[in-house]
């Protein structure tokens, strides 16, 4: 399923961002220190920046702008190095705003003004205090599960490069069965990543859009456009086109999955989305509309849950021993019960599963799926 | 109210108990007074009732009632004549109904013992539950079987398919539809069942969805109700107090192509389904962040009220915006839609379950416009491409309706469309 996953960190992309919300880790237990009493209040003018208090205690902190000036203004608070903390921009003349800013550190920051919204601005240096100090047992133990978890998706994205050129030759030489043979297989390294993919925006539509979510103006490309040319209407005069697409595309994805960096609250949020995915697409069968292959990528997304959910195994073992032995459980429930549906090599397609069947995998799904929901939770203390 | 009642207990007598300012505890309360007394109070006090009559149809921006009965219809016969005589008759009985009296006068009880009750008798007692009754006709109705192709106005045009729409053809569409609103399920029921039954031989049910707890408000003098997902839903919703609003966004001029459209408005109708359960292991922070409010106070993020106006510039870390690109305000807000509001009636629905244990449940969302080909559909568009809670919904049903203007104590609603 291509729609945008929208766990927490994958609303937003950037690095900074990442880095920001990884800095929330740290705050969950500074309540106590946040700041009193009522708002900063910030008077700009085109010469000024009068900023009513110049120190508070960590937590929110809610500045109030008033623009006294008659230039556009914005206002910023900076921690150190000019990292931009919040900030508030195209505040008109005579306008109130109001920027609400979580600052989890105690240290020395700056205020700034900005009349004309250009230059480094009306400065004023504002100080908290409060705050708790990096755990950095917690911070190594992240990082290694961050590793590890990356050597997953790095041997999987090659496996997904190389298989995809396969199927992709398959195709452009017209040798059907074959192609609809490596179709189910090659997309479980996909599957299998999905949340990575999902973190480029641009490149998952045109992987992995299905026909029924297209967008106007949307050109219907990647793997399941090439499913409806091999399981239903036969390969069309493009579909060599799409194929080569699909090459691109992918090689785009890999090189730029290997720049991206994860927290480990994405890897936990990744584990929980990838069975969102399995309860709303492959349990109804809306996935593979045309070769049925759901079961195949239900696999691999299991297989990339429990893939992130291993990495994360010492931080989760040491915080939440009870939590660790649930999910091990879930996850070779519904292993077990994929199990049953094997036929060759590969799996039955969806069509040939009994009512009854699809339920027990929805319960089944359901049942690892709350324990999974927690994992972020105790991997953010 | 007039004296044409039977001499039963009947649903306008008990409106006359609760008028001499006794506490309506439904049939109870009656029982313990004795009817004669229950009947002196002051027949005419108008106690939870709208009043049908007016420039516009009520159940519009009447203040949202806590229950919905919907049913669209279709026209069986292809006599323009018996569908014409089908709308006044509905408008009588609904005149009446929404009165809090029979759908005939002694209709329940005190007809003939050998002919079946003109009032199917399961609203007797209760109060009129500030029943409102609204009528709409759908594209289909302009097809030309009745002589009114030239009347369909530009503004009704068939909904598009938008993004990721699983629409079923079974609930969607219609040549008609009638909205009952209602504080008690039961009343709105009763209203649809009457009409319906009254329309057999020219009209037949298409598909009906029943809702619970109102999801959007329509006055201020409404707290905001929440919806399924558990957040306030509807905050910046037209109010009926926002009569430049409702005149420039909501109310229908003549100006705007049909003359018979005067006072009218567009309804949109669509069933929407939600995933709850996988909602509902979303983490607090990111359903905050997908909706792009607060869950508790209901406030805007980067703000502290709910009634805060929406702030879209405000940046967080790293100059990222506090209310994201893909959040669902920003998609939905005027400011992002170069003014565009809309009118919200959205009701919550539980269908039971869906055969896999997961609630089929979600939000039966209803909206007046003035232009659906301007408001609606550029919104939907907006959202159905991209908004964050995509994710977690699922468009089932879609159905589009003009909804005419309202009737004065001697028209009904067939008047404007076939004058």
């Amino acid at each position: 399923m291509t729609v945008r996953k929208t766990t927490p960190l994958a609303v937003v992309a950037s690095a900074a961002a990442l880095v920001a919300l990884s800095a929330c880790d740290s705050k969950s237990d500074t309540a106590g220190a946040a700041a009193g009493g009522g708002p900063i209040k910030v008077s700009a003018s085109d010469t000024a920046c009068e900023v009513s208090a110049t120190t508070a205690g960590a937590g929110n902190l809610t500045f109030e702008i008033t623009n006294k000036g008659t230039k556009v203004t914005e206002f910023y608070l900076y921690a150190e190095g000019d990292r931009i903390m919040g900030e508030v921009e195209n505040i008109a003349p005579g306008l109130n705003r109001r920027l609400i800013v979580e600052v989890a550190d105690a240290g020395k920051y700056q205020t700034a003004c900005k009349p004309g919204m250009a230059g480094a601005g009306i400065r004023g240096d504002f100080t908290v205090t409060g705050g708790v100090a990096k755990q950095n047992d917690a911070d190594a133990q992240k990082a290694q599960a961050t590793k590890s978890y990356a050597d997953y998706i790095a041997n999987n994205t090659a496996a997904l490069q190389e298989e995809t050129g396969k199927f992709a030759d398959l195709v452009k030489a017209g040798k059907v069965d074959e192609a609809k043979a490596a179709y189910a297989r090659t997309r479980v390294y996909y599957e299998r990543i999905e949340p990575v993919a999902e973190k480029f925006g641009d490149l998952d539509p045109a992987i992995d859009v299905r026909e029924a979510d297209l967008e106007p103006g949307q050109q219907f490309t990647g793997f399941h456009r090439l499913e409806k040319d091999l399981f239903k209407t036969g390969l069309q005069a493009d579909s060599g086109q799409i194929a080569d697409k699909l090459v691109t595309d992918v090689k785009e994805l890999v090189t730029k999955s290997k720049a991206l960096e994860l927290t480990a609250l994405d890897l936990a949020n990744g584990a929980k989305g990838l069975l969102d995915e399995v309860a709303t697409g492959k349990i109804t069968g809306e996935e593979e509309t045309f070769s049925h292959t759901d079961l195949w990528d239900f696999q691999a997304n299991l297989d990339g849950s429990k893939g992130a959910i291993t990495s994360l195994r010492p931080i989760l073992q040491a915080k939440d021993p009870a939590l660790t032995s649930t999910l091990d459980k879930e996850f070779a429930n519904v292993q077990g019960l994929l199990d049953k549906q094997r036929a060759g090599d590969g799996f039955k397609l969806y069509t040939d599963l009994s009512q009854d069947q699809v339920k027990e995998f929805a319960s089944a799904v359901d049942a690892l799926s709350e324990p999974l929901s927690k994992v972020a939770e105790v991997v953010s203390k | 109210m007039t004296s044409t009642e039977g001499t039963r207990v009947s649903r306008r007598k008990l409106f006359g108990l609760a008028g001499a300012g006794v506490a309506l505890a439904g049939a109870g309360a009656a029982a313990g007074i004795g009817i004669d007394k229950a009947t002196s109070g002051n027949a005419e006090a108008a106690v939870n009732t709208v009043d049908f009559h007016g420039e516009h149809q009520a159940g519009i921006v009447t203040p949202t009632q806590a229950n919905l009965h919907f049913a669209a219809l279709d026209v069986t016969t292809k006599d323009r004549e018996k569908l014409r005589q089908l709308l006044k008759t509905w408008t009588d009985a609904a005149r009446r109904m929404t009165a809090g009296q029979e759908v005939v006068a002694g209709g329940a009880i005190d007809g003939g013992q050998y002919a079946p009750p003109g009032d199917t008798g399961e609203a007797l007692d209760l109060p009129a539950a500030n029943l409102t009754l609204t009528i709409g006709f759908g594209p289909s109705l302009f097809d030309g079987r009745f002589g009114l192709a030239g009347k369909r106005p530009p503004q009704l045009i068939d909904l598009p398919l938008f993004p990721k729409d699983k629409l079923d053809p079974a609930r969607s569409g219609g040549d008609l539809c009638i909205q009952a609103c209602a504080d008690d399920p039961q009343v709105a029921v009763h209203a649809v069942r009457n009409l319906v039954r009254l329309g057999f031989g020219v009209t037949e049910v298409r598909w009906s969805q029943l809702g619970f707890g109102r999801s959007s408000s329509t006055s201020r003098a409404q707290a905001t109700p929440r919806n399924l997902f558990g957040f306030k839903d509807g905050t910046n919703n037209i109010k009926s107090e926002d009569t430049d609003f409702l005149r420039d966004q909501v109310w229908a001029e003549a100006a705007d192509g049909q003359a018979w459209m005067a006072g009218g408005s567009y309804l949109v109708a669509r069933r929407i389904r939600m995933h709850i359960e996988t909602w509902d292991r979303e983490s607090l922070d990111g359903q905050q962040k997908i909706v792009g409010r607060t869950k508790g106070t209901g406030a805007p993020l980067g703000q502290t009220a709910e009634f805060d106006e929406l702030d879209l510039d405000v940046g967080g870390a790293g100059g990222e915006k506090v209310i994201a690109e893909d959040a669902h305000v920003r998609l939905a807000s005027h400011q992002a839609l170069d003014g565009v509001r809309i009118l919200r009636r959205g009701y919550n629905f539980v269908d039971g379950s869906d055969g896999v244990g997961h609630l089929e449940a979600g939000l039966f969302f209803l909206a007046f416009n003035r232009d659906t080909r301007k408001q609606y559909v550029p919104m939907q568009q907006a959202l159905s491409s991209k908004d964050a809670m995509m994710e977690y919904v699922q468009h089932t049903a879609s159905a589009h309706f003009a909804v005419p203007p309202g009737v004065t104590r001697e028209s009904s609603w067939a008047d404007t469309l076939f004058s």
